[in-house]
């Protein structure tokens, strides 16, 4: 049964990660990459990483792919031009990091490396969620207090990005757009259009 | 472990219901589609512009701090359940955690970061 | 007969003490079909109570056109929207305009494997139980994010777009304001929250937590006097303008979905889950539906009952109160349970 799943979990995952790469719509190619999460997540849990398994959901799939989502779809970065050398040289990195990925691929198959613990053991008593808790705040107590000043580091970073340095005016709540004035326009007719209340559009 | 199988089950359970009820509503349902039909709504009158807008960066602010105030939640939850074996010396250690991230709240809220524009 | 009936239940638990793998399969199977079905009917009676509440709180009678006092109104809703016409806005994303409802309502359903609604009566009891609740809900913003998009509309973009900031804004109090009931349970599992409250419900010793998870319940489900997203008088129908037929029949019923399956969550965090006095074990899952009827009333009294909050006192509610006193409740609840709990 569990190796089943297994089996089924890594197809979705390969699958969708595959999908990721090779679609053409950056929206579609971000949803993709929000199924490979969740496969993953479901990998997790079989290796009785349960707490893992649903912060995996919970973090990248629900909060860093919404982030993503909003940026390809909202921030609509204009599309740059590509020259011919710009195109070249992404295809001959793809062919590089396709070959040693097969290379990896094939060294895997050949057991010459570590394949890790194959056993799962029972859980500790009281779960996973638990026993990292206990971990976590002990053992490893550096690594969290630093974890602290890293996304502290982000917090700052990426207020200074979108604010700018300098105090400017806030921007305005984006409103739904006027189309109203088009509707009792004639051919013919000049108009100069209105200012739009409340501070303007998006 | 097989605790989780129900889960399984359910959201494929789901997913067929959800499937099916779309799949079925496909074939039953009338089409009588035209071009003014097919147009994007804009409440009667004709499109102006296209749908695809830019939008304020205060949104994209929005969705990144969530994510850091996420994770700091999610080391909320381990250290809550194992809060009863963990003494002093925890609740210390989260108080600092909490701390720093209340350094970066405040500059938020001093920065106006987060200040949506109110109509006045 | 009675022969018969004994001797087959007698050849069941042999078979079942055999192979207890495929029985609790079966028995999750089961479960499952139950609650999908009752989940559907209850939750199509919701609209019906919905609709009947807001009607007397507007002085007026609620449908009772349609079968005594209108009960079969929800039955004539859903026929009309699996038969009326369907129009997929030309250039949408047809793909993601099809996935959104289905998204919507997924999420809601598969919360409620983890509810316990009786002592034993539930589909499973994860040990991560809570935070299979809200990996669910940082799911369901994608419903609202791909249908506002997929839309190319520009009302449903902005709809889903404020709609979503909304959603993430909030997710971030309701997450922590369960904290306070982690600490005082020991556990994640929602049947040890629940046996945890067997002599004081939780609501007792975190009122601000229970306050706080209901507002943020109001702001998750894209309720008034959050629902400036979907606000009828300014953005048509915000992210589901676009949407007829079943498509917006899903993403209506996985609206009122979402509201049972938060306020059953809040019940088993906050209100003592099936604990309750009088009733014996076997019944005890009517002292939780009834918490559940409550909870569910509120949602709908405070929607004809408060108007809607501006889209920047909604964010700075969420930023700039809840979170901060989320955070200090959380600080406050740990102070106390160490103070008091013995060494």
């Amino acid at each position: 049964m569990i190796p089943a799943l297994f089996i089924g979990f890594s197809l979705l995952l390969l699958v969708s990660g595959l999908m990721v790469v090779l679609h053409k719509s950056p929206v579609t190619s971000a949803m993709f990459l929000v199924v490979a999460f969740c496969a993953l997540a479901g990998i997790y849990i079989l290796l009785h990483a349960e707490f893992i398994g649903m912060v995996q959901v919970i973090v990248y799939a629900g909060a860093i792919m919404v982030l993503f989502l909003f940026v390809i779809m909202y921030l609509n970065l204009g599309h740059d031009p590509e020259h011919g050398a710009t195109i070249l040289l992404r295809r001959l990195i793809g062919w590089i990091a396709g070959a040693l990925v097969v290379l990896q691929g094939a060294m895997l198959f050949a057991g010459r490396w570590a394949l890790g613990p194959t056993s799962t053991e029972a859980p500790p008593l009281g779960g996973n969620t638990q026993a990292l808790g206990q971990l976590l705040y002990s053992r490893f107590l550096f690594p969290f207090e630093i974890t602290s000043l890293v996304l502290l580091v982000a917090m700052v970073g990426a207020i200074v990005i979108s604010k700018g340095r300098s105090t400017r005016t806030p921007d305005p709540i984006p409103h739904a757009p006027h189309a109203g004035l088009q509707a009792v326009l004639r051919p013919g007719d000049t108009v100069t259009p209105p200012t739009p209340p409340g501070g303007g559009e998006a | 472990m097989r605790e989780y199988l129900p889960v399984l089950m359910f959201i494929i359970v789901g997913i067929g219901f959800a499937g099916v009820t779309l799949g079925v509503s496909q074939f039953i349902v009338p089409r009588r589609s035209s071009a003014k039909k097919m147009a994007p709504y804009e409440c009667g009158v004709e499109p102006v512009g296209t749908a695809r807008q830019r939008v304020e960066i205060k949104f994209y602010l929005v969705a990144v701090l969530f994510i850091l105030f996420d994770i700091e939640a999610v080391f909320l939850y381990p250290w809550a359940v194992a809060f009863r074996r963990l003494g002093l010396y925890g609740l210390i250690e989260m108080v600092l955690f909490v701390a720093v991230l209340l350094v970066g709240y405040l500059y938020l809220l001093q920065k106006k970061a987060l200040d949506w524009n109110s109509p006045s | 007969m009675k022969r018969l009936l004994a001797d087959a239940l007698q050849k069941y638990h042999v078979w079942a003490a055999e192979h207890p793998d495929p029985t609790f399969a079966i028995w999750a199977f089961i479960k499952i079909f139950i609650i999908l079905n009752v989940t559907l009917v209850v939750v199509s009676y919701l609209v019906w109570a919905e609709r009947k509440i807001c009607g007397r709180m507007q002085g007026r009678f609620g449908p009772n056109r349609v079968g005594w006092f209108g009960l079969l109104q929800p039955w004539a809703d859903v026929v009309k929207l699996f038969f009326k016409e369907e129009f997929v806005p030309g250039s949408a994303n047809k793909v993601l305009y099809s996935i959104a409802p289905a998204l919507a309502i997924v999420p809601a359903l598969i919360s409620f494997s983890i509810v316990p609604f009786g002592p034993g009566l539930h589909v499973t009891d994860l040990n991560v139980g809570l935070l299979l609740f809200l990996a669910m809900s940082s799911i369901g913003v994608y419903a609202v994010t791909l249908g506002g998009w997929a839309s190319n509309n520009k009302y449903a973009l902005i709809g889903g777009l404020r709609s979503s900031a909304q959603m993430i804004s909030y997710e971030l109090a309701m997450g922590i304001s369960t904290i306070g009931v982690l600490l005082l349970a020991g556990s994640l599992s929602m049947v040890d929250i629940v046996k945890a409250q067997e002599h004081t419900w939780f609501v007792a010793f975190q009122p601000v937590a229970f306050l706080m998870f209901m507002i943020t319940a109001f702001a998750e489900t894209n309720r008034t006097p959050f629902d400036l997203p979907e606000a009828e008088s300014e953005l048509v129908a915000g992210f589901h303008t676009e949407y007829s037929s079943m498509k917006f029949g899903l993403f209506f019923l996985g609206e009122y979905s979402n509201v049972i399956t938060i306020c059953s969550i809040a019940v088993t965090l906050f209100l003592g889950g099936w604990n309750g006095p009088w009733l014996p074990q076997s019944l005890k899952f009517l002292w939780f539906f009834a918490k559940l009827a409550v909870l569910v009333f509120v949602f709908v009294w405070a929607r004809w009952t408060l108007p809607r909050f501006r889209y920047d006192q909604l964010m700075d509610l969420g930023w700039k109160v809840l979170l901060p006193v989320s955070i200090a409740n959380v600080m406050l609840t740990a102070v106390v349970v160490y103070m008091r709990v013995p060494r």
